[in-house]
């Protein structure tokens, strides 16, 4: 089956990275690097996004288009990036979830058959 | 013939139920439909059997009807018609299927009010009528809970299969949160009077049977077992010919079971023998120490208080903490038991057992108008008839 994991950033996350001194935060990036290679065979696809302060959303339901500044929902947690996944079984896909090493949550969605 | 009663339908059911939908979702190969045929099964045997008779076969009854339904409802779904029609029967007994169809209801992708009425419905045979009423929610509720959760487990691809080594532990611990959740709501909050169709604490000790029997190597699983079976022993003793209940101080312990306790007991140091200490076992142990004292007065409360303090170290929780200040009452006395129970106050301000321990605590230490205040406060705070007529009866009397 396919999935997509939805990385979710929070406040505190993005907090936390900030104070890494440079060889905390090269040790962070080699652990997604080794994560990426330890799984590259399940991986299809994948993106990272930048902050949400570039987002531009447009509403659809309102007569006219309305564009706006800034992400969809105005929240705490954010999506950051995805990967699309080709695995057996929900099992296969919690466990690539639970084995990310960064950011602190991530949704799990099956892609339409 | 005599009517067979509403608990020997519901042991019927229950011991062929599970089987018939592991077999079926083995054959199906399809979680959703094969656990529609069961149900399907299930209600037909509850509208024959009270008026023919439980047949002398009731596996082949069920499967024969199921079967049928089956080659009925799936007549365009050539690959699962193809698939039922060359069955045979009976069919081979394959022990690992009835667990994965436990760990496959409680996926910790379902929420738990699904996991619970899904295991209810597929494994102990339940109908969603059952479930309803035992739980006291609207049957359409229970419905679509079934219906969502059935759908997530195709849509999402929850996998029909035991997990692996490095998840069991974890997968094994929903199980069993689900078969305690069961029990507490069959025994532990059941009023005594009342007759239902179904006793969910008779579902709760058939599960954990079940899994001790399937995975005898896992402690943890015969600790519930134990404990379960422990509650148990002391049933006829609960509660009084009013229908009130008895304090454990006050129960006529000739009227326990004490051979279902002794063996409880065994089960408790066979899995202490596996040396992999746990909540539900250390929980176990210490019902057993009630269980095993011919008196009140005899109870073992030091032995007790160490359970505790063992079981606050693996499973801290303010509760068991209560417990624990209960019992240091007999070791140490009501004023060392009282700057215990004081501590947790923010966690517990809203457990009407916290103010009815204070309440005891308090007028044990000559506290009068303190203990009636606690005493107060845990009356507003429970909805149980039994235990706000002990309440009552304090304020009344003390």
């Amino acid at each position: 089956m396919k999935y997509v994991l939805m990385f979710v950033e929070t406040e505190q996350f993005a907090a936390d990275l900030a104070t890494l001194d440079e060889p905390e935060r090269e040790r962070a990036y080699a652990r997604v690097q080794q994560w990426f290679a330890d799984n590259h065979e399940r991986i299809t696809h994948h993106a990272y996004l930048l902050p949400p302060d570039s987002a531009t959303t447009v509403r659809l339901d309102r007569g006219e288009p309305m564009v706006t500044d800034g992400p969809y929902v105005e929240g705490k947690e954010i999506i950051s990036g995805y990967v699309e996944v080709e695995v057996a079984d929900l099992d296969e896909a919690l466990r690539l979830a639970k084995s990310w090493p960064a950011c602190p949550v991530v949704e799990i969605r099956p892609i339409a058959a | 013939m005599t009517p067979p009663t509403h608990a020997e339908l519901a042991r019927v059911v229950r011991d062929h139920a599970g089987q018939l939908a592991a077999s079926l979702v083995h054959l199906v190969g399809d979680f959703g439909a094969a656990e529609d045929l069961v149900q399907d099964a299930v209600e037909a045997a509850l509208r024959h059997w009270p008026v023919e008779g439980i047949p002398a076969r009731p596996d082949g009854w069920l499967y024969t009807v199921a079967r049928r339904r089956g080659l009925d409802v799936l007549r365009r779904e050539d690959r699962y018609r193809e698939k039922l029609a060359l069955v045979p029967w009976p069919a081979p007994p394959r022990p690992d299927d009835r667990l994965r169809l436990v760990f496959t209801c409680c996926h910790p992708a379902l929420p738990r009010a699904a996991q619970v009425a899904l295991t209810l419905r597929v494994v102990c045979g339940l109908t969603t009528g059952q479930i309803a009423k035992a739980f006291l929610v609207p049957e359409s509720t229970v419905a679509q809970r079934i219906t969502r959760a059935k759908r997530k487990i195709g849509e999402a691809g929850i996998p029909y299969r035991i997990p692996a080594a490095d998840d069991l532990a974890g997968r094994l611990a929903e199980v069993l949160a689900v078969i305690y959740l069961l029990f507490n709501e069959g025994y532990l909050s059941s009023g005594g009077e009342q007759v239902r169709s179904r006793d969910l604490a008779d579902d709760a000790e058939f599960l954990a049977a079940l899994l001790h029997q399937l995975m005898p190597a896992e402690a943890e699983v015969a600790g519930l077992l134990a404990l379960i079976r422990l509650h148990r022993a002391r049933e006829a003793a609960r509660f009084g010919p009013d229908g009130g209940i008895v304090t454990l101080a006050e129960q006529d312990r000739s009227r326990w079971d004490h051979d279902a306790i002794a063996a409880a007991g065994r089960l408790i140091a066979r899995a202490a023998a596996l040396r992999r200490p746990g909540p539900y076992q250390l929980q176990a142990a210490i019902v057993a120490c009630h269980a095993e004292a011919p008196r009140w007065a005899e109870t073992d409360w030091t032995q007790i208080v160490v359970l505790y303090d063992m079981l606050l170290h693996l499973a801290p929780s303010p509760v068991a903490h209560l417990h624990r200040a209960i019992a240091l009452r007999y070791v140490a006395g009501p004023a060392a038991a009282l700057s215990e129970v004081d501590g947790l106050g923010a966690a517990l301000d809203g457990y009407h057992l916290f103010h009815a321990t204070r309440a005891e605590l308090l007028r044990e230490l000559g506290r009068a108008d303190q203990a009636r205040t606690a005493d107060e406060r845990a009356l507003t705070l429970t909805a149980n008839p039994a235990e706000q007529t002990i309440l009552r009866q304090r304020l009344n009397w003390a």
